[in-house]
C-alpha cells in the first residue's frame, strides 16, 4: 500500500499540469468542525424491536413468541427498552449522547423497499420525483462545495447524488496500481468529463484512506469512515450503508446479529473519531418500519413507522421522543402497520440544521423542497 | 451505407448486443441477421454448464448434512459448519466460473446476455442460505432454458424454483386456515403457523406488472394465500410430499377458499389457483410495459425513448409473451442502432468482454468470483429481489472506476508482451479508437501498459 507521504511526493512529482487539470486533486479544508454522519438501514429494520415498547401490552400479544424478552434489557424511560445487542448505544445513552425517535416514517406509505429508499433518499414527496439526494444538497448548503462529503461504498447511494462532488470510498482495496501508471491513465481521461471527474475523486480518496487495507465488517467499516472524517482535510458528510434488515423470517436471531454490528459500527465511529466525537452527529435511518404483528414464519412483513436514532458527542442525549401511536388494533395503521406520528424530513432537517448552525426550517425547504414540515421538533443537539 | 455507418452497425451488434469482440472470431457481414441467427445457435445446456450438479441433489444434500450437524455432539458441530460453509463457498466459485466459461465461449452472445437479462430481472442473492450453493443451478434451470421461450414459462419456472422459493420465504408461508395452520394452533399455540407475503409483492412488484401499477396491499395479501402450499419436498417443518428437493405442493399448508387479485376471482383453491394468477399477470399490459422499458434500458439508454419502449410493450402484448417476438422487434428498432449515448458496461459486462477481448476460452486456474467482487458486482449477489441497477449513475463511480483500473494493470503485466494493443483495439472497437487512446497507447512505456490502458479506455469502458 502507498502511504500518505509517497502518495503526495507521487502528487509534486506529477506536477502543477496534473493538480491543474484535476481541480479534485487540491484538499479544500471544510469550513466546519461539525460532522454529519447518516446510516442508512436498507431493507426496513424493525422499529418495535429497536426501541421495544415494553410497557405497550399490544407487543407482547402482536409479537408471541417472536417478542424480544426485556428482562436483560436496558430500560429508557417508562414505556421504551432498547434491543439488548445495542450495548455500546445503551452506554451512549447513560452518557447523554443518544437520542431515539419512535413511530417515524418518510411520506411514502407504499411497502415496496425500492420506492420507500428512494423517497427516503431522494427526499421527494414521492418515489423518483426527485433524480438527486437530500444529503448532496446539504452538501450544497455548506460554505465550501469540494471534499466535504464521502460515501462509503463502492458506488454513490441516490441519497448523495447530484450537483456536489461527492467521493466513495469501498472497505475492501484491491492492490494498488504503480503510481506512473495512474498518471498514464489520467492522460487518457484528459478528454473525457466523466472518467475524469470519477478518476480524479478516485485519487483524492486514496489519498486519505492511506492504511492497511480494511475488510466490510462494521467495526471496521466505521473505522474508515471515522478515519475519513477526523482527518483534518478530510469530508464533513458521510453515508454509510447497512444491509440486511429485511426480516421475513428468522427474526429473533437476525435482529440480534444485526443490531450487534449496528452497535459495533457505531462504537467504532466513536473511538476512531477520537477528539472529534464530540462535534459529532450520526443520525440512524431506515426506509419504512415492519407489521406490527408476528406473520406466520417466524418474522415480520413489510410495515410503515420505524424508529431513528441520533448518536454522537454533539448529541443533546438520554431521552426517548415518541408522540406514541400505541398498538392497541384501533391504533395500527391500516389495522397492521406502527402508526407514524412524527415526520422523518423533520428530524433530518433539525438535525443536519443543528449540526452545521442552518436554520431548520430553511434548511427543509432547501433538502426536502417538496415536503412541508406539520411539527417541527424541539432541539436535538447541543449549539 | 458508407462504410463508416457499416462499422457503427457492426460495433452495436458485437459489443452492445453481444458480450464483446473475440478477435478470433470473423466479423459478421451482416450484423442483424447475426444477431437473429442467434436464435437457432443458442445451446440452453450450455457445455461449459455440464459439470454443475441440479438443484434438487444440490438441495437434498444440504438438508441431510443440516441434520446431521444437528445430530452431530458439539465437539463436531464448529468443524462440520465450517466444511458445510466451504463447500458452498466451493459449490458457488464453480457456478461462476461456469457462467463466465460459458460467456465467452457461447455461439450465441446475444441470447448469453438475455440469460444475464433475465437472471437479474428475477434475481436471487447469494447473501442469503442456501443460495450460495442454488444460485446457478437457478439460472440454469429456470432462466437458460426459457430465454427463448413465453415469458410465462419463464416465471412459473422461476417461481417454482426451489432456489425463489427459499429465497423470498415462499417454502414455509402456511395459510391461516389450512389444515397445517389448525393443527399448529391446537397443538403450539406460541408458535401460530401463517402467511409470509414477501414472495407475492415481489411478483407483483418486480418480477410481472412493476410497482405503482395498480395493485394494492389487499392483491398482495391474496396471491401470498394463493401461494401457500407451493414449497419444496423434505423440507424441515413442512408436511412430507414430492421429491427432496424439488418443488412440491402441500395442500395442508394451502389456505382454502377462492382469492381475488386485481378484481379478477380465482376458484377454485389448490396448486392451480396461484398458477392461473401467475398465468394473467404473466400476459398484462402492466407487465409488458415493465419488461418493455427494462428491455430497453438494457439495450438501448439508461433513459429509453418513450416511443421505443411502447413498440416493444406492443410486440409483447400482441404477442402473448412470445420473447423472441419482442428481442425482434427490439433489433428492427432505429433507436437501438443510435450510436449515442452509449450504455458503460457493469463490472460483470466489463470483465466478459475484457475476457473475449483477449481470445479467452477457460478461466486458467483463476477463480472469477472474489474477483467480481472485488471489482464491486459479485455475481448473484446484488443484496435485493430488485437485482443490480441497469444504469450508469450505480458503476460509474471513483471507486469502482479504480478498481478496474488495477485489474487491468495486472491483466497487462501478466500478458507482457505478447499482445499489441495498437492492432487490438481497433478489432475491439469496430468503429475505430478515439485520437485521445491512440495517442496514449502510442505513448505507453511498455506493451503491458498499453494493453491495461486500452482495456480502461473511455471506448471499451462503454458498450
Amino acid at each position: 500500500m502507498v502511504s500518505l507521504h509517497s502518495r503526495r511526493r507521487f502528487l509534486h512529482q506529477a506536477g502543477s499540469a496534473l493538480l491543474l487539470a484535476a481541480p479534485g486533486l487540491v484538499l479544500a479544508r471544510a469550513a466546519t468542525d461539525r460532522r454529519f454522519v447518516f446510516v442508512l438501514q436498507r431493507g426496513a429494520a424493525d422499529g418495535l424491536d429497536t426501541l421495544i415498547p415494553y410497557a405497550d401490552p399490544g407487543y407482547a400479544r402482536l409479537r408471541g413468541a417472536l417478542a424480544v424478552d426485556v428482562g436483560a434489557a436496558p430500560k429508557l424511560d417508562g414505556t421504551f427498552a432498547l434491543h439488548p445487542a445495542l450495548v455500546e448505544v445503551a452506554r451512549l445513552h447513560a452518557a447523554q449522547q443518544a437520542l431515539f425517535v419512535h413511530a417515524v416514517a418518510s411520506p411514502y406509505r407504499d411497502r415496496s423497499h425500492f420506492d420507500g429508499q428512494n423517497v427516503l433518499e431522494s427526499g421527494g414527496a414521492a418515489p423518483y420525483a426527485l433524480k438527486d439526494g437530500w444529503l448532496n444538497r446539504l452538501v450544497m448548503q455548506l460554505p465550501r462545495q469540494h471534499g466535504e462529503a464521502i460515501a462509503i461504498a463502492p458506488t454513490i447511494p441516490l441519497a448523495l447524488r447530484g450537483a456536489a462532488d461527492v467521493a466513495t470510498y469501498a472497505p475492501t482495496a484491491p492492490r494498488q496500481a504503480p503510481d506512473e501508471f495512474l498518471q498514464r491513465v489520467q492522460q487518457l481521461y484528459a478528454d473525457d468529463a466523466q472518467l475524469h471527474a470519477l478518476w480524479a475523486s478516485a485519487m483524492d480518496a486514496r489519498d486519505m484512506s492511506a492504511g492497511p487495507a480494511l475488510r466490510a465488517n462494521p467495526t471496521e467499516l466505521g473505522q474508515l469512515a471515522a478515519r475519513f472524517l477526523s482527518h483534518p482535510q478530510g469530508p464533513r458528510i458521510a453515508m454509510l450503508e447497512s444491509n440486511g434488515w429485511d426480516t421475513h423470517s428468522a427474526q429473533q436471531q437476525r435482529m440480534a446479529n444485526q443490531l450487534k454490528g449496528l452497535d459495533a459500527l457505531i462504537a467504532a465511529l466513536r473511538d476512531g473519531l477520537g477528539a472529534a466525537w464530540g462535534d459529532t452527529v450520526v443520525l440512524v435511518a431506515t426506509e419504512f418500519g415492519r407489521t406490527a404483528a408476528a406473520n406466520g414464519t417466524g418474522g415480520t412483513d413489510h410495515g410503515t413507522a420505524a424508529a431513528a436514532l441520533l448518536v454522537g458527542g454533539a448529541v443533546h442525549g438520554g431521552r426517548v421522543l415518541a408522540d406514541w401511536p400505541g398498538l392497541g388494533s384501533g391504533a395500527l395503521y391500516q389495522g397492521r402497520d406502527l402508526q407514524p406520528t412524527t415526520e422523518l424530513h423533520a428530524l433530518i432537517s433539525a438535525a443536519a440544521g443543528e449540526c452545521f448552525g442552518l436554520e431548520p426550517a430553511q434548511l427543509a425547504r432547501a433538502l426536502f423542497p417538496q415536503l412541508m414540515i406539520s411539527r417541527p421538533l424541539g432541539t436535538l443537539l447541543h449549539t | 451505407m458508407t462504410a463508416a455507418s457499416d462499422r457503427h452497425v457492426t460495433q452495436i451488434a458485437l459489443n452492445r448486443f453481444g458480450l464483446g469482440v473475440r478477435p478470433d472470431e470473423a466479423v459478421p457481414g451482416e450484423p442483424k441477421a447475426w444477431l437473429l441467427a442467434q436464435f437457432d445457435r443458442y445451446v440452453a445446456a450450455a457445455p461449459a454448464w455440464a459439470g454443475e450438479p441440479a438443484s434438487a441433489p444440490l438441495l437434498a444434500a444440504y438438508g441431510e448434512a443440516l441434520r446431521n450437524l444437528r445430530q452431530a455432539n458439539a465437539g463436531n458441530e464448529q468443524a462440520t459448519r465450517k466444511q458445510l460453509a466451504e463447500q458452498a463457498l466451493e459449490r458457488y466459485r464453480s457456478a461462476v466460473n461456469a457462467r463466465l466459461v460459458s460467456a465467452l465461449t457461447t455461439p450465441a452472445p446475444f441470447v448469453e446476455r438475455l440469460v444475464h437479462f433475465w437472471a437479474n430481472h428475477f434475481a436471487v442473492s447469494t447473501d442469503k442460505n442456501p443460495l450460495g450453493i442454488l444460485a446457478g443451478a437457478f439460472e440454469a434451470e429456470a432462466i437458460r432454458p426459457h430465454v427463448l421461450g413465453r415469458f410465462e414459462d419463464m416465471l412459473l419456472a422461476v417461481e417454482r424454483h426451489p432456489a425463489m422459493l427459499l429465497y423470498l420465504d415462499q417454502a414455509r408461508s402456511t395459510g391461516p386456515a389450512s389444515a397445517l395452520a389448525r393443527r399448529a394452533a391446537f397443538a403450539n399455540p406460541q408458535r401460530p403457523r401463517g402467511l409470509n407475503e414477501n414472495l407475492a409483492r415481489e411478483i407483483l412488484e418486480l418480477h410481472t406488472l412493476g410497482v405503482r401499477s395498480g395493485y394494492d396491499q389487499s392483491d398482495v395479501t391474496e396471491l401470498a394465500r394463493a401461494l401457500t402450499g407451493w414449497s419444496i419436498g423434505g423440507l424441515p417443518g413442512v408436511p412430507p410430499a414430492g421429491a427432496p428437493g424439488s418443488f412440491a405442493f402441500h395442500p395442508m399448508m394451502h389456505e382454502p377458499g377462492a382469492r381475488t387479485v386485481l378484481k379478477t376471482r380465482y376458484e377454485p383453491a389448490g396448486e392451480a389457483q396461484a398458477q392461473a394468477i401467475l398465468h394473467d399477470l404473466a400476459v398484462a399490459p402492466a407487465t409488458a410495459q415493465h419488461i418493455a422499458h427494462k428491455l430497453a434500458r438494457h439495450f438501448v439508454a439508461d433513459t429509453p425513448p418513450p416511443a421505443l419502449v411502447q413498440r416493444l410493450a406492443d410486440a409483447f402484448v400482441h404477442n402473448r409473451g412470445d420473447l423472441p417476438a419482442v428481442y425482434r422487434a427490439l433489433i428492427a428498432s432505429p433507436e437501438a442502432w443510435s450510436e449515442q449515448p452509449p450504455k458503460f458496461k457493469t463490472p460483470w459486462e466489463w470483465t466478459v468482454s475484457l475476457l473475449r477481448g483477449l481470445n479467452r476460452v477457460e478461466t486458467g486456474g483463476v477463480l472469477y468470483a472474489p474477483v467480481l467482487t472485488q471489482l464491486g458486482q459479485p455475481v448473484w449477489r446484488p443484496g435485493s429481489p430488485a437485482g443490480y441497477d441497469d444504469v450508469a449513475d450505480s458503476w460509474a463511480a471513483p471507486d469502482s472506476l479504480m478498481r478496474r483500473i488495477e485489474f487491468a494493470q495486472r491483466v497487462g503485466a501478466r500478458a507482457g508482451d505478447a499482445i499489441d494493443a495498437r492492432a487490438l483495439g481497433p478489432q475491439l472497437v469496430p468503429t475505430g479508437l478515439s485520437e485521445g487512446t491512440e495517442r496514449a497507447l502510442a505513448r505507453a512505456d511498455s506493451a503491458a501498459s498499453a494493453l491495461a490502458l486500452l482495456l480502461v479506455s473511455p471506448e471499451f469502458l462503454r458498450r
